[in-house]
């Protein structure tokens, strides 16, 4: 056994006859285990707070550690009878229980744990690569690609067909079925600018999940495909009058690819 | 004792002078702590964040990114192709107004000369051709792959709107350069482009006028096309971009993971 100093000894031993009403002698006696230990069966009264607080602790620990079962029986008899239900029985009970407030932070925090890698160099070295790999892929086209230059610009004379860009190729395509105001400005004013501003405010489908939102991605997959098609026959096959060309057939009719239609020696 | 070779005599002068170089106040004074390129550099956690936090590119990136986004699969990159590709325009258009001037009489020549006597003009011109083509193809792109993540729901709803905005100036930028070379495939590309805008109902003549400088394609459109090409678009395009790149940190970076 741990060798106690002999004064902090006394005074525990002191505190425990206060708290047993027994003598020191006999508490001193029983803490070095030479007789057999006091139980009271009935806590004396209290007249003081702090003494009740001593006296709650040493039978309880008494209870637990040895407790021979006849002794039990008075402090389990208590917890039955209706009258002492109080977590305090002895103590006069000055304040009730109102409500139980959940302990909970005043403030939300709402930030979850995202899986999260530095962005150097997982980022910015991936980044830096697709960057050499777009400047060697232009320089490449452009080394062996040549941009067009026809004869110089002649109000007089109106090629046939007279095509615009490659981007606005589906628009004209579509002036040839439409009225212009429909197809020339309705299309791409409303559908193409305002429509397209308009597609967070119009789907509120809080869901990122493909399978969760298949008529948003139908939608544009209908419109990607509505407009690639109607590029890719404005550019390929369109002639002279705007009348259907074959471009296996009759060629390109495409100013702007003149030098990749060499290229794959296939011009008109 | 071994007598050193000229060879290994040169690689320790080598290593020598970029070691002092490397740990001068003039090199400390361009490469700010914890820059790969500084003295002393090691890879650790702390200085991966430095790396990031001390480099102007804070303004583009933060220090640490959504693992899920970093996958080449995930964007392609394409919002970073499209701005880099503008960059590209840039320099090669600004190289390209050194040997441009916008006049009927001059334009169509100053291209010819381009391509014929002046050193690289022909691959600088094809760069910045098939660059504008493949940025409007690329901003396509990016916006498809966008909406094909869903990435425009809350908090980014503003940001696609701006999106839309800066592919509609791309557009601009386009048509706008496809005018300058004054050849029969500028002129009637623009003709038709802008007869197109003729069609708005209520102000599509006086649209059609503001933009051609007249009633047709002229040289006076060629001046007003070349200010719009070179300072208005870029100038707007510019401020949207600062936009556009400020919403995707503020917004929380990129989205997802689905």
């Amino acid at each position: 056994m741990v060798d106690i100093p002999e004064h902090l000894l006394l005074r525990s031993a002191e505190a425990r006859a206060k708290a047993l009403g027994i003598s020191v002698e006999q508490a001193l006696a029983e803490m070095k285990g030479e007789t057999e230990p006091t139980v009271v069966s009935k806590e004396p009264e209290i007249e003081e707070a702090p003494a009740a607080e001593v006296k709650e602790e040493a039978p309880a620990a008494e209870v637990k550690e040895e407790a021979p079962a006849a002794e039990v029986k008075a402090p389990a008899k208590k917890v039955d009878s209706p009258e002492e239900v109080d977590f305090a029985p002895e103590v006069k009970v000055t304040q009730r229980l109102l409500t139980v407030v959940k302990a909970k932070p005043i403030q939300k925090s709402v930030s979850v744990p995202v899986d999260k890698v530095n962005t150097w160099p997982h980022l910015m070295l991936p980044e830096f690569i697709a960057l050499m790999a777009m400047t060697a892929f232009l320089i490449l086209i452009s080394a062996i690609l040549q941009a067009p230059l026809l004869e110089e610009a002649n109000p007089n004379i109106t090629p046939n067909p007279a095509k615009a860009p490659w981007y606005f190729l589906g628009l004209q395509e579509a002036l040839s079925y439409w009225d212009p105001q429909i197809a020339g400005v309705m299309i791409p004013l409303v559908v193409g600018m305002i429509g397209f501003m308009a597609i967070p405010y119009v789907d509120r489908n809080p869901d990122n999940n493909p399978s969760k939102r298949k008529y948003a991605i139908l939608m544009y997959t209908f419109f990607l495909a509505g407009a690639g098609t109607l590029t890719v026959i404005g550019v390929l096959f369109r002639g002279p009058g705007w009348n259907w060309t074959y471009p296996w057939i009759d060629g390109i009719w495409f100013d702007d690819l003149l030098d990749w239609v060499n290229f794959l020696g296939d011009g008109h | 004792m071994q007598k050193l070779s000229f060879r290994e005599k040169l690689k320790d002068t080598a290593v020598g002078v970029g070691d002092s170089l490397k740990g001068s106040a003039f090199w400390s004074s361009i490469f700010r702590p914890g820059s790969p390129f500084r003295k002393g550099y090691t890879d650790s956690p702390r200085n991966r964040s430095y790396v990031v936090m001390n480099n102007v590119l804070y303004h583009l990136h933060p220090v640490k990114v959504k693992r899920h986004g970093v996958r080449l699969s995930y964007t392609l990159c394409l919002g970073g192709l499209s701005f880099f590709l503008f960059i590209v325009l840039t320099i090669t258009g600004i190289w390209l107004m050194f040997y441009f001037r916008p006049t009927g009489e001059l334009a169509y020549v100053d291209i010819q000369a381009l391509q014929t006597s002046v050193a690289f003009g022909s691959l600088v011109r094809n760069m910045h051709r098939w660059g504008a083509h493949l940025m409007v193809l690329v901003v396509f792109l990016h916006m498809s792959r966008v909406f094909y993540h869903g990435a425009y729901k809350a908090p980014r709803e503003f940001n696609w709107v701006i999106g839309v905005i800066l592919l509609f100036l791309t557009l601009f930028l386009s048509f706008t350069g496809y005018l300058l070379p004054w050849d029969q495939l500028a002129i009637w590309a623009v003709t038709v482009g802008g007869n197109m805008a003729g069609y708005t109902p209520v102000f599509g003549a006086q649209l059609k006028f503001i933009l051609f400088a007249g009633l047709e394609a002229t040289a006076a459109t060629l001046l007003r096309f070349y200010v719009l090409h070179v300072l208005f678009f870029p100038f707007i395009i510019v401020i949207f971009m600062a936009i556009h790149f400020w919403r995707v940190r503020k917004d929380g970076g990129i989205s997802g993971p689905l």
